[in-house]
């Protein structure tokens, strides 16, 4: 019995020691390695709210180099090289604080760059004497406010794009709230695109410049672009002022509308539908467009266009590696285009922490009522357009992607959490192909 | 074509049966009952790496929206 009770208080003395086995500081300092995460520290102040600085939560680096081939380019009317080599780049920085009432606030920070190439785009002039390259830049900013408790958020996003014929300004409300059970989210989206269009027109359509006479010895030229030069009888240039080229406006205005919801522990759906609306010169000016005449001039559609896209996601986890990532979208509008969009991706986890990826896509579409090809369009017509855009068509799109996020970080490097590689290739039955490949980071 | 439309109506109508008796059989979860969905290949949402693959069907493709990208305007249309 003595046996029994000494055992009891050795058990219960080696228990209480490892109560206390974590209690005492490592005398030993390591020097803590390189990290983008900031340790949150208590405030102390006595507030009520755990308060969490400002810190760097994430960034994420996306590059793509994008290859096109085809033979239906819109600035030639339809016929022509649509060869496009594309390289987009695009880093968002991802900053997280906590403010009042336990609410977390994120604020990602974007910049986009892309450089293009289209053959095409050296057709603007007849002679294929135009600059076939072009570059945009995108910043944006989208702050988010969220209630830990409920899972409710709600933000605000500001965006703007830059190109040389084509500038864009963007801002949008979000908000989202989750059911009861947490089982289900309900998402809403207003968004809206304030963009102006350059009116760079194919070189047969830009007026000659008008000369006029207005003093002695000296002649004034205004050009299509609106500059106005004074020169000399001579030649030489006395005064010049520029002014900028013609612009158009385009607004789209989109409500998004999205529902997830948790079926059973392996799978969840979500719906996702679009409400689109848009409003001003929705062509591009530099389009060409042949009549069954010969005769050519520049793609005219209306002033305005409604888009109704609905589409379902449905997650599957199927034994303990693979997930079917499935896809379907059905879209209208009021320029007579009806279409589908199925896609499936198949990830299996070879670990936890590397899946592969296969994935195919499969798209068709109706033609927009005013799509005619090459030479096909009357001058009868009210509206035209020659771009295969708007043609009856459908699309595969197929490839493989690979994303490695092992714990200990990509190539051992802790900051690096992820990193995916994927490669797509897609063909039209237009004859257009291209080849996309992309390459993503996600630090921490 | 019309072959393609009626195959992908088929497999949407397959797709909606299954999702709303799908629905009707919705399990309430705990939190630890959910390390499945949680997994990052789960998420409802577009792969980072994907976002220029969708800029670049939104450009050559009349259709647009509802997968969480572009629906119209603001691009790069070039």
């Amino acid at each position: 019995m003595k046996k029994v009770y000494l055992s009891i208080l050795g058990f219960a003395l080696v228990c209480r020691m490892g109560a206390y086995a974590q209690t005492h500081q490592d005398t030993i300092q390591k020097k803590p390695p390189f990290s983008l995460y900031t340790p949150v520290e208590s405030s102390g102040s006595g507030t009520s709210y755990d308060a969490r600085e400002l810190h760097i939560d994430e960034i994420n680096f996306v590059s793509s180099y994008y290859s096109q081939t085809g033979d239906h380019s819109p600035v030639t009317g339809g016929i022509g090289t649509e060869n496009v080599t594309d390289m987009s780049n695009g880093l968002t920085v991802n900053l997280a604080w906590s403010g009042g009432y336990h609410n977390n606030n994120t604020l990602a920070v974007g910049l986009g760059f892309d450089h293009h190439t289209s053959a095409s785009a050296a057709y603007v002039a007849l002679n294929g004497g135009s600059n076939p390259s072009g570059t945009r830049i995108y910043p944006s900013l989208d702050w988010t406010l969220e209630n830990p408790k409920t899972g409710g958020t709600f933000g605000i996003g500001a965006y703007y794009s830059g190109e040389y014929n084509y500038k864009s300004k963007g801002l949008d409300f979000h908000w989202s709230a989750k059911t009861a059970d947490k089982n289900g989210e309900f998402g809403v989206k207003l968004q809206g695109y304030f963009d102006k269009v350059t009116m760079i027109l194919p070189s047969e359509f830009v007026p000659k410049p008008a000369a006029v006479t207005t003093q002695p010895g000296t002649i004034t030229i205004t050009t299509a672009s609106g500059n106005t030069e004074i020169v000399s009888v001579g030649g030489g240039v006395i005064s010049n002022s520029k002014s900028s080229l013609p612009t158009s406006g385009r607004n789209t205005g989109t409500l998004s509308l999205s529902y997830s919801q948790i079926i059973n522990s392996r799978l969840q759906i979500m719906f996702l539908g679009d409400v689109v609306a848009q409003q001003g010169y929705l062509g591009l000016p530099f389009h060409r467009v042949y009549f069954n005449t010969g005769k050519d001039t520049i793609e005219k559609l209306p002033s305005s266009r409604f888009k109704l896209p609905i589409g379902i996601r449905a997650n599957y986890f199927v034994g303990d590696n693979l997930i079917f990532r499935t896809y379907y979208r059905y879209y209208l509008d009021n320029w007579g285009t009806r279409s589908n969009t199925a896609s499936i991706e198949l990830a299996y986890e070879i670990t936890p922490f590397f899946s592969l990826s296969p994935f195919f896509r499969y798209y068709d579409q109706t033609a927009a009522r005013y799509f005619a090809p090459y030479e096909a369009h009357t001058v009868n017509d009210q509206y035209y357009t020659s771009n295969y855009e708007y043609a009856n068509l459908h699309t595969n799109f197929y490839g493989v992607g690979i994303r490695v996020a092992p714990p200990k970080g990509v190539f051992g490097w802790q900051n690096l959490h992820e990193m995916e590689i994927r490669y797509g290739h897609y063909s039209q039955s237009t004859n257009l192909a291209s080849d996309v490949i992309s390459v993503s980071f996600g630090f921490k | 074509m019309q072959f393609h439309f009626m195959k992908i109506r088929l497999i949407g109508a397959a797709a909606a049966m299954m999702i709303t008796l799908g629905l009707s059989s919705c399990v309430h979860l705990k939190e630890y009952q959910k390390n499945r969905l949680n997994d990052s290949e789960m998420a409802l949402t577009n792969r980072k790496v994907e976002k220029n693959e969708m800029n670049f069907q939104s450009y050559r493709e009349a259709a647009a929206g509802a997968n969480a990208g572009k629906t119209g305007g603001g691009c790069g249309c070039n």
